[in-house]
Order: structure tokens, then sequence, then C-alpha cells
């Protein structure tokens, strides 16, 4: 490393976190898309094209947008940045978009991707639409049925979906699951990883195709204020749209915070561990067996978290705090009724972070991320409020 | 006592054969391991359960997944293993993070402990696992290494030098399962690792019967590991006469090749 959030070394490592825990049968291949991607992101050309596809098809920049009435209620500026209003409703799009375009880049004619709520399988079902490639997206049985309408989503946009019945059925499962068949396949096939996770250069790779959400905040936030936030928030599943965020503000004085969902706390309440390529905190039982997130967000159940969010806490650059699932129900109200904004189940970690350290952060300025729209899960939401009939989701 | 025992088999002009067995999948297990014995194993491979075993296809999955269920656990295999002996080497195999939870100094003497002479762990691949090697070799664990199809001459090399106990030689590109025709990959890789080690060089992923044991053995192997085929027949409940005359069957294709 040669800076918090550069670039990192040949081994992928931030810090004791990362590194490359493949079998021989991948190695080759992700020794070959470190390369291609150390050289197309040194490529004026290539940045170029995946600036101008953000900008013309997913409509970048997103805003930044003060958010008048929250910021009253809490007594704090807080400025909002909409990755809800990202094509496809969340901030996946811009990693797909780059993944998708390195994958052409490299001959690959195919994408595969593992989804947990669906969001970054229809992001991957859209990018290969968009740029004429195949696409297959693995998704953990119990998620498929829990999701089904991201499922048709995806089958509309081309992509085959394959439901997992391995393990536990969920997101880790469905990882297994594309790793294996990426195997198979690695001819024509490039692995389209949803977030900051995986063997190197995914982890490094994927935050360099997020760190757009930060870059452009950054910028906006100076736009408007002439200054830089005291804060700076985003939720953490896997933790991408954390990481693109926290990497335009790690060399201000803004402390970045990453919040967690209380059941799927993996730098909360996981231990060290090498699991899915990585070496990073995993929730796990006493003998290292990998343990289920439970959360009423599916985007972030997943049992570990990105190897670089990892060392963002192991040297104290990132503060890692958590939520509960009542808390977030309360969030998405708050802000649905205060700025008329429905957002994603996992964004609304972030605004019940706030409404939770409300006073810590009197009279201070806060940039959160609002990683997605909430139009996925208004059914699970009204299920949980009591205005629908049915079983509760788990 | 692993790469010895097996130098010394090759060097009598004997194939290797090293069936895998799903530790605790059933509580009966440790007599499956006697009878892959008895029908003619040098080795034997056993597998610990793990919860996210990424390269493993269905059959291997399921077996852990039936373990997992049954409570066992990385210290339950290993305890059941220090109760008994064997005539042939034992080889664990299973993936990284069960050893990196236990903390490796650890995980290597209780493996020593248990008798274990080998591991495979196929998501330590050779830039993570310098650590590992060196306190392995210390106690005398030897840690094997494998090579894949995809893997070039250049890497196979560096592999090569680190490596102990056998190669494992990757027959597929896929995950461990069983397959009706042999891959061009499975004779292919035997050839090209073949002139550049004299350690015993087995085959393993995607043999499933005598007639791909001997293909792989005649194109330069010196043995093969043999997985899911036995394993699907053990979760289908075949009888342990059936089983036996399985790894019968490959033991006499392997001898007549």
């Amino acid at each position: 490393m040669t800076s918090v959030m550069g670039n990192p070394d040949a081994t992928g490592r931030f810090g004791e976190f990362g590194g490359r825990f493949v079998p021989e049968s991948l190695m080759p291949a992700v020794i070959e898309l470190d390369s291609a991607f150390r050289e197309a992101w040194s490529d004026p050309l290539f940045r170029a094209e995946y600036t101008a596809t953000l900008e013309n098809y997913a409509g970048r920049p997103t805003r930044l947008y003060l958010a008048e009435r929250l910021s009253e209620y809490l007594g704090a500026e807080i400025w909002l940045k909409r990755e809800d209003l990202a094509h496809t409703g969340s901030h996946k799009i811009n990693n797909v978009i780059g993944q998708a375009l390195l994958a052409r880049r490299m001959g690959k004619s195919r994408l595969i991707a593992e989804t947990g709520a669906g969001q970054h399988g229809v992001a991957t079902a859209t990018a290969a639409a968009l740029f004429g490639l195949e696409a297959k997206v693995y998704m953990g049985e119990v998620d498929v049925a829990r999701q089904s309408l991201n499922v048709f989503r995806m089958r509309l946009l081309g992509a085959e979906v394959e439901a997992v019945t391995s393990g536990s059925r969920t997101l880790k499962d469905a990882v297994n699951e594309a790793m294996r068949s990426w195997v198979a396949a690695l001819g024509d096939t490039h692995y389209c990883i949803g977030s900051v996770m995986g063997p190197h250069p995914y982890p490094w790779m994927v935050r360099e195709f997020q760190r757009v959400i930060g870059d452009e905040a950054r910028s906006q936030y100076e736009a408007a204020t002439g200054s830089t936030p005291d804060w700076v928030v985003a939720c953490v599943g896997g933790g991408s749209n954390a990481a693109g965020t926290f990497a335009g503000f790690v060399d201000t004085p803004a402390r970045l915070v990453g919040v967690e969902p209380a059941g799927g706390a993996a730098v909360g309440h996981g231990i060290g561990g090498i699991v899915h390529g990585m070496q990073s905190f995993f929730l796990q039982d006493e003998f290292g067996q990998i343990n289920e997130a439970a959360s009423i967000s599916a985007g972030l159940d997943y049992p570990g978290v990105g190897p670089e969010h990892a060392h963002l806490h192991a040297i104290g650059r990132a503060r890692y705090d958590q939520v509960n699932d009542d808390q977030v129900l309360e969030a998405v109200q708050l802000l649905a009724r205060t700025e008329g904004i429905v957002c994603a189940l996992e964004s609304a970690h972030a605004i019940a972070w706030l409404v939770e350290h409300k006073q810590e952060l009197l009279s201070s300025s806060i940039v959160v991320t609002l990683s997605g729209r909430g139009d996925k899960d208004v059914e699970t939401i009204a299920q949980r409020l009591g205005f629908l009939e049915g079983e509760e989701h788990a | 006592m692993l790469e010895k025992s097996l130098q010394q088999l090759r060097k009598s002009g004997r194939r290797i054969l090293v069936p895998y067995v799903m530790a605790g999948s059933d509580p009966d297990w440790l007599s499956l391991v006697d009878l892959v014995i008895e029908s003619g194993a040098d080795a034997v491979e056993i597998g610990i359960p793990f919860s996210d075993p990424s390269m493993d296809g269905p059959v291997i999955q399921r077996a852990g997944e039936l373990a997992l269920a049954r409570g066992v656990t990385p210290f339950s295999v290993l305890s059941e293993l220090r109760t008994r002996s064997f005539s042939v080497p034992i080889v664990v195999m299973t993936y990284y993070n069960l050893f990196h939870h236990m903390g490796i100094e650890r995980a290597v003497t209780e493996l020593r402990q248990a008798g274990v002479d080998g591991v495979i762990i196929p998501d330590l691949p050779l830039e993570e696992g310098a650590n590992w090697r060196a306190m392995a070799k210390s106690q005398g664990l030897e840690t094997v290494q494998l090579v894949s199809p995809v893997t070039s001459l250049e890497r196979v090399d560096e592999i090569l030098a680190v490596a102990e106990g056998f190669v494992y030689g990757v027959g597929s590109m896929s995950v461990t399962g069983e397959r009706a025709e042999l891959a061009e990959t499975a004779t292919a890789i035997a050839t090209r690792i073949r002139p550049r080690t004299t350690l015993p060089l087995l085959i393993g992923i995607g043999i499933s019967n005598g007639d791909q044991a001997a293909a792989v053995v005649e194109a330069g192997a010196d043995g093969v590991v043999v997985g899911s085929a036995l394993l699907r027949r053990v979760l289908e409940g075949q009888t342990p006469s059936e089983l036996s005359y399985f790894v019968s069957e490959i033991r006499a294709a392997l001898d007549e090749a």
C-alpha cells in the first residue's frame, strides 16, 4: 500500500487483509484480470468510455441534495448523495458498467454474477444487455423466493437466473456457486463480482469503479459550501457504496462511518477469516464455519465484509457502527415523510445511524450516501409494519 | 511419511490409488476408510467438512452438508482419527479457514497428533501459503500442491519447487465431480507435468472409473485420486461389498495399465 485507499501492491493486501486465496485453476484468471484492469484503468480511452457511459446511460453525476427538512429534524446539515437516482435504482450500475467494459476489452462474451437481493443481478443483466453480452446470475434459492420481482426483472433483461440450492441457499452460497461455474468457463466468461470483496483485484477494482460516488460528492460539496464535510456516512454489507464514497474523502479531515446491520455485522461481530478468496472479517462459529447473516435488508445479508473496510477499521481511519431492523424501519419512514424519498432498506441503515447519533452530530455537516431506492422493499416494509397480510420476512 | 511411502510404491512400479472419504458424513465413516484400504488404497484422502466448499461439486458438497448437520467439527474428526492407526498414509483435505481459525501452529500440531501425514488445501495457493508451509514442514506435515491445466509452465516450476508429498494434477477445469468421458486435460496435464518433477504425480478431479484411471497413468501419472465417484455410491447407500468392488476395479485397472 502506498497510501490509505491508494493502489494495493501486486498481492492485493490492505494491511493484513485482502490477498488472493483461490484454487490454482482460478489463479491465472485473477492474475490476468489484475493486469487487464491495471492497464485499462490507466488508459484514458477506457476511462473516457466508462465516464461517458455513466453520464449518458446511467444518469451521472447523481445529485448531492441538501435535505433541509431532515436537517432541521436532526439539527445537523444533511447532504444526500442520490445513488437511488442512478439507472437501475442503485449504485451497483457504476461497478457493472466498469466490469462489462473491461470484460469486453478482455474479449469475454459472457458475464456471471452472484446476487442477494437482486440489485447487483439486475445491474449485471442490464450491462450485459447494453453491451450485447450473455449473462447468468446465481442467486440463493431462499432469495429467489423472497425477491421474485427482481428475478423476473433479470429474465426480462435477457439474463439466465440459477437458483442455488447448496449450503444456506443465500448470498454466500451464490458466491460459491458463481466461483464454481467460473472455473469451468474461464475462456469466454468474466465473473462480475458485485461488491468490494473476493480475491485481488476485485476489492480494489470494484472500489475504483465505485469511487465516482465519493469523487462527485466531494466536488459537489466543495462547489456548494467551499469546504469539506465533518462526517461521511454509508451503509456496509460487502461495502461497495461505502468504499466508493470513502475513497473521495479519505484524504480530508472528514470522519468516515460505515453502518452495518446488527444481524450481519462482520466488522462489529465477525472475526478474522479467509473465505471467498479474501482475508477479512466474517461471522463464524467457534470452529471457523461461516454463519449466515440475518437482517431486514437482503442486500446487506453477507457474513463477510470487504478487506479494505477491515483495514480501515484496523487502522482507525473509519468507524463501523451497527443499527437494528427496527431502527431501519423507523428511518425509512422518517426519510419518506421529511423528504419524500423512499430509500432502500440498505441505505436506511445510514439514516438510522444519524438518528441514533443525533446528539453527537448536532450542528455538524454530513454527507450520507443513499445507495439505492426503496421500490424493491416496499412489500417487505409493508409487511413489517403490518400493512399487508402475510408472513413476515425473516 | 507420505512422500516417502508413495515414492517407494512408485519405484516398485505400483500405481497409486488415493480414494477420498468425507469425514463424518456417516457415523461409520472410519469403516469406509478401512474398506478402501482393504480394497487397494495406497493412501486415503479425508475431507473435513467446511460450510463453503467452493472447489467442490454437488456430491462432495452433499457429503459435507450431511457431516455438518451431524455436528461434525474439525476437532471431532481429528479426535476420531487419533483413536486409530492405519497401514497407509492419511492426507487431510479441507479449506484454509478452518486451519486459520485454529491458528496454524495449533492446526499443524493437532493434525500431526491425529496421525495425519499430509494436507491438501485447495484455496491456499503458492503465494499465500509460505507461513503455513513453513509451520507444517517444521512438524513433518507435508503440504500437497495443486497444478491446474491452465497453470503456465513457469508457474508450474515455482509450485513444484515447494511441493511435498505428491503433486496433485487437476484433471478437469471444473469443481470436483464425476465425468462420463475423461477430460482431455486429464491426460494432457499428466504428460505436461511428468518430465518436470520426480515427485509422485497423481491426477484428481473428474476421474470416475478404472478406464479413466488407466488412461491418466498411461499418459505419465503415477496414480489417481478418486472422490465423487466413490462418495456418490456411499450417499446412494451402496453396500460395503459394492463399494469394495468399485475400489477394487480401479485398483485392478491401475495394476493392469
